[in-house]
């Protein structure tokens, strides 16, 4: 019995009495009797909430969070990033967080205003014309943008650098099962793609690589570029969006279609989610773009509005033939994200791009000069970087969270020829110097 | 319009006061923006400032950082709570938008996902570092499969279209695994857009069947389709006309004949909680929305979480890796919890552990309702929809005159043969009643539908509320200037009808792209 529904007893009898009915029970007569559960779910009566706070804390308070327990030296896609007390503020207000999709634009100019505003700061960091609403995670974006590209080419081979996050690649590949697309991974060698010479192989729908990539390294977009244009296949670059305040845009390097995990952009590291994927493209392929659209309009005064267009592409009206099934997105992470970004400014996003990369450089020097450990590739790096360790990696994060660092995270082996040893390292700009001397110092010793 | 004297008093779902300062637009973020101006403050590091030239090569960096906007902290709180006041929500006014279950969420869940030992976990730290989390998840799995009657779930897909395509990549593992993947997919044509665009996805073809006069599956033209080469259907029980599909077991009987599987869409599990479960009427896969039945915030939008929940013979089929209870350690202090994958997993939907946070939240709802809770939740949400049918049946047309499970469908087709106001102006006119407006024009098969589901979290009083304003709206549409009136509605709020036409066809997608 929870405290959420207003019915009396008396109204409850009102209502029955209103529909001619007896008991309750007689609501459910649709169903046949055979069906119905005679002894219940299962689960324990309701309990009032503060005991179930209780509970919550102490199920909380068995993990290990980066806030109080470890010290963050883990990225790959989850990143230990500043989030200002006003961003979650503006972030938690109800009008925001308990809202329904707004597809009565009236009631709802300000989460479609917010997300206009959320578009228009995804191009301008991408270097696009268009950025969409948002999407699950960076995982569906890159699912969306292969899907984008295969259907404005006509093609469906795919081929993806072994530098985008390997558990975006494994997410393309389950959904690859349903639509037939053949996704071929090229390899990295020392830390930048090996695309392959020109060779008689089907040309691909597109050619997706990271940037930086999953080891931290700057590649060539150039070359990558250039295989698009030999070939006719589409650019997706995969990019961070804080790194983005210091390197060149994905549009400044020709990308066709931009994908992204907004998650450095406010959100909590949450476990995992909820995350932000994010999606640009230019003009030119924006009805095929996934997902929601807010496009600026006017009201039947002449005044400025907001409204979701496009939407003959979208499922609900499309159906079968819609570009994506995507319905409930990330909205209020793309409304976090257009918050935080207004926070973090011009200035604010090259400065912790800039923090981010001295950090790692302080880092990495430090590391390298630990007996034993050594570079696992030599391209150049920015914000991450990956080691080869004379040990087990995932043993040597166990052994560090005893000291209160949560590492990095073990490679797969598919980085590191099979061994076990390659360590991926990220440092934010909320690092300090004593803190990553202290974690060398830890490092050093577990070596030791 | 005098309205202190229309309404009834108490209706606490009704939203009295529309935009707090007038209805003039507010400026973007790129209009408030001043050169120079900022925000930001970041911790002192003491980190060597080693200058960017000698941390980035040259042809990866850019020339001049991007142009995002410049505005104060207070320039940014005073932009986004203007916002917010041009935004109606559920803890403002009753939204009794068929087909999205918007009920009230309870403020305990949002505390619970702040907890920082929830909130600051990082999703690849080691296991050893999230038992707390790990046992959160397994625990609200099983939760789940006790409440859909099911064996194993996943709790990966951010929502609900991610669970659909996931439960139909599961499908057709376990099909492939039984010799061939099969073609078809079957769909009701009373159903959501998702369920055909998530069948092309999964790389099916759509075969849609139709609904009887009762507004059910139609049996005959359903067994008329069947054959080997249906690997399943999809079906939402009750459908998107609020009614119980009463032949389930039938329907479930004749497609397991062919070898087909049948897959649940729950998006309309709100009304069957602790009542029926799917598992028991035959479902092999079924999928929740965590943000429409277990109450977690809509956010505008999503985030969403959409777990799948599967019968024994497709566990071995499910994403991974999934937190699994091993029994208790070598200390014995409680159970322990490791990541495993499914021998014949179909692998990720995503890029870690689901939308967690909306996990948690979920949980929660869970603990505080119990067995007892959320079967009053599923009775109360059917009698407030019933009330309402019944009380609206005489002012819009009833079309599937019969009880209703958690939303009831009604017409105003003959309002518009009448007096020439459609579904969409009655939804307009509720919004300045302070209501947000029901679904309008689905499902597709009704003519000018109103698809209401007032959940169960509204009172009697606001339900009285609403259909009061419903009745006035209707009696005015008799005069020609009250027929107008709603024709150009709504007047009251932030903004006026808005021109879509317009947006599509001068696309404006950025601050950018204004002329």
């Amino acid at each position: 019995m929870s405290g959420y529904t207003p019915h009396t007893e008396a109204e409850i009898d009102s209502m029955l009495e209103f529909l001619g009915l007896e008991s309750i029970d007689e609501l459910f007569a649709a169903v046949p009797l055979a069906l119905r559960l005679a002894g219940g779910t299962g689960l324990a009566p309701g309990a009032p909430e503060p005991d179930v706070l209780v509970r919550m804390r102490r199920l909380a308070a068995a993990n290990r969070p980066i806030s109080e327990e470890l010290v963050c030296f883990a990225g790959g896609g989850a990143y230990d990033r500043e989030v200002p007390p006003v961003t979650r503020a503006l972030a938690s207000r109800s009008e925001f967080v308990t809202s329904y999709t707004p597809y009565q634009p009236e009631v709802a100019q300000g989460v479609l205003q917010a997300l206009f505003e959320f578009q228009t700061l995804v191009a301008r960091l991408t270097g696009m014309e268009v950025a969409n609403a948002s999407l699950y995670d960076g995982a569906a974006a890159l699912v969306e943008a292969v899907n984008l590209c295969v259907s404005a080419t006509g093609r469906e081979h795919v081929w993806v650098s072994q530098g985008v996050n390997p558990s975006w690649r494994q997410v393309l590949s389950t959904f690859a099962a349903g639509t037939g697309h053949a996704i071929e991974v090229l390899p990295l060698a020392d830390g930048s793609t090996a695309w392959p010479p020109d060779r008689d192989a089907e040309a691909p729908a597109a050619v997706v690589v990271s940037y930086p990539n999953y080891l931290g390294c700057l590649e060539d977009l150039s070359e990558a570029r250039a295989l698009c244009d030999r070939t006719g296949a589409m650019l997706v670059v995969a990019f961070d969006p804080i790194c983005a305040g210091l390197l060149r845009s994905p549009g400044d390097w020709r990308a066709d279609v931009v994908v992204g995990e907004g998650q450095p952009l406010g959100m909590p590291l949450g476990f995992g989610g909820p995350y932000l994927g994010l999606f640009a493209c230019n003009s030119a392929n924006v009805r095929r773009l996934p997902g929601r659209l807010v496009g600026e309009t006017v009201d039947a005064e002449g005044r400025r509005a907001y409204v979701t267009t496009l939407r003959a592409r979208e499922q609900d009206i499309r159906r079968e033939k819609a570009t994506s099934n995507v319905c409930t997105n990330q909205t209020l992470m793309a409304v976090t994200a257009a918050i935080q970004m207004g926070w973090l400014g011009t200035s604010g996003i090259a400065e912790v791009a800039l923090r981010s990369a001295r950090g790692a450089d302080y880092c990495r020097k430090a590391l390298l000069a630990v007996t034993g450990v050594e570079p696992l590739v030599s391209a150049p790096t920015m914000g991450e970087f990956a080691l080869r360790l004379p040990v087990d990696a995932s043993l040597l994060v166990e052994r560090l969270a005893d000291d209160g660092f949560l590492a990095g995270i073990a490679l797969d082996d598919e980085y590191t020829q099979g061994r076990r040893d390659g360590l991926l390292v990220a440092v934010t700009e909320r690092r300090t110097r004593s803190e990553i001397d202290s974690f060398a110092d830890s490092f050093a010793k577990a070596l030791r | 319009m005098t309205k202190d004297a229309a309404h009834s008093p108490a209706a606490g779902g009704r939203a009295s006061s529309a935009p707090l300062m007038g209805r003039d637009a507010e400026p973007t973020l790129f209009e408030l923006s001043q050169p120079g101006r900022r925000a930001w403050q970041l911790r002192t590091t003491d980190v060597p400032e080693v200058p960017p030239e000698e941390l980035v090569p040259a042809a990866h960096r850019r020339e001049s950082p991007p142009r995002l906007a410049e505005v104060s902290e207070r320039d940014l709180v005073a932009h986004f709570t203007r916002l917010s006041h041009r935004q109606f929500s559920v803890d403002l006014g009753a939204y009794p938008l068929g087909s999205c279950t918007m009920k009230y969420n309870p403020k305990v869940c949002d505390a619970v996902a702040l907890l920082p030992g929830l909130a600051d976990a990082h999703p690849a730290a080691p296991a050893s570092c999230s038992q707390g989390w790990m046992a959160l998840l397994v625990e609200l799995e099983e939760a789940l499969c006790a409440v859909t009657g099911m064996a194993a779930a996943t709790l990966q897909p951010a929502a609900g279209a991610a669970g659909e395509l996931t439960g139909l990549l599961l499908m057709r593992a376990w099909h492939e695994a039984h010799g061939n993947p099969r073609r078809k997919v079957v769909i009701p044509d009373s159903a959501h857009g998702t369920n055909p665009a998530s069948v092309t996805l999964g790389g099916y073809e759509t075969v849609t069947v139709k609904s009887d006069a009762r507004g059910c599956v139609d049996l005959e033209a359903l067994r008329s389709v069947l054959d080997t080469d249906v690997a399943g259907i999809m079906l939402t029980n009750p459908n998107t006309l609020g009614l119980f599909e009463e032949d389930i077991v039938e329907t479930a009987a004749a497609v397991h004949e062919v070898g087909g599987l049948l897959y649940y869409d729950g998006a309309n599990l709100n009304a069957i909680l602790g009542v029926v479960r799917p598992g028991d009427m035959g479902f092999d896969v079924v999928h929740l929305n965590l943000h429409k039945t277990f109450a977690t915030p809509h956010g505008g939008g999503g985030p969403g979480a959409g777990p799948v929940a599967v019968s024994e013979r497709l566990a071995p089929f499910l994403p991974g890796p999934r937190p699994t209870r091993v029994g208790p350690g070598a200390d014995g202090a409680g159970d322990r919890y490791e990541w495993s994958t499914p021998p014949r997993s179909i692998g990720r939907v995503h890029s870690w552990h689901g939308n967690a946070l909306v996990l948690a939240r979920a949980l929660t709802y869970v603990l505080v309702h119990g067995d007892d809770g959320l079967r009053e939740v599923a009775q109360r949400a059917v009698l407030n929809a019933n009330w309402l049918r019944k009380r609206l049946s005489g002012t819009f047309d009833a079309p599937y005159d019969r009880p209703c499970m958690h939303e009831c469908v009604l017409s105003a087709s003959s309002l518009k043969k009448r007096t020439g106001v459609r579904a969409l102006d009655v939804a307009k006119r509720l919004l300045e009643e302070g209501f947000h407006s029901p679904t309008v024009y689905f499902p597709l098969i009704v003519e000018e539908a109103l698809m209401i589901e007032p959940t169960e979290t509204e009172s009697l009083q606001t339900l009285e509320a609403l259909a009061e304003a419903c009745e006035r709206i209707v009696a005015a549409a008799a005069s020609p200037d009250g027929a107008r009136e709603a024709i150009e509605a709504p007047h009251a709020t932030p903004v006026r009808r808005v021109d879509e036409a317009l947006a599509a066809r001068n696309l404006v997608p950025t601050f950018d792209a204004r002329r």
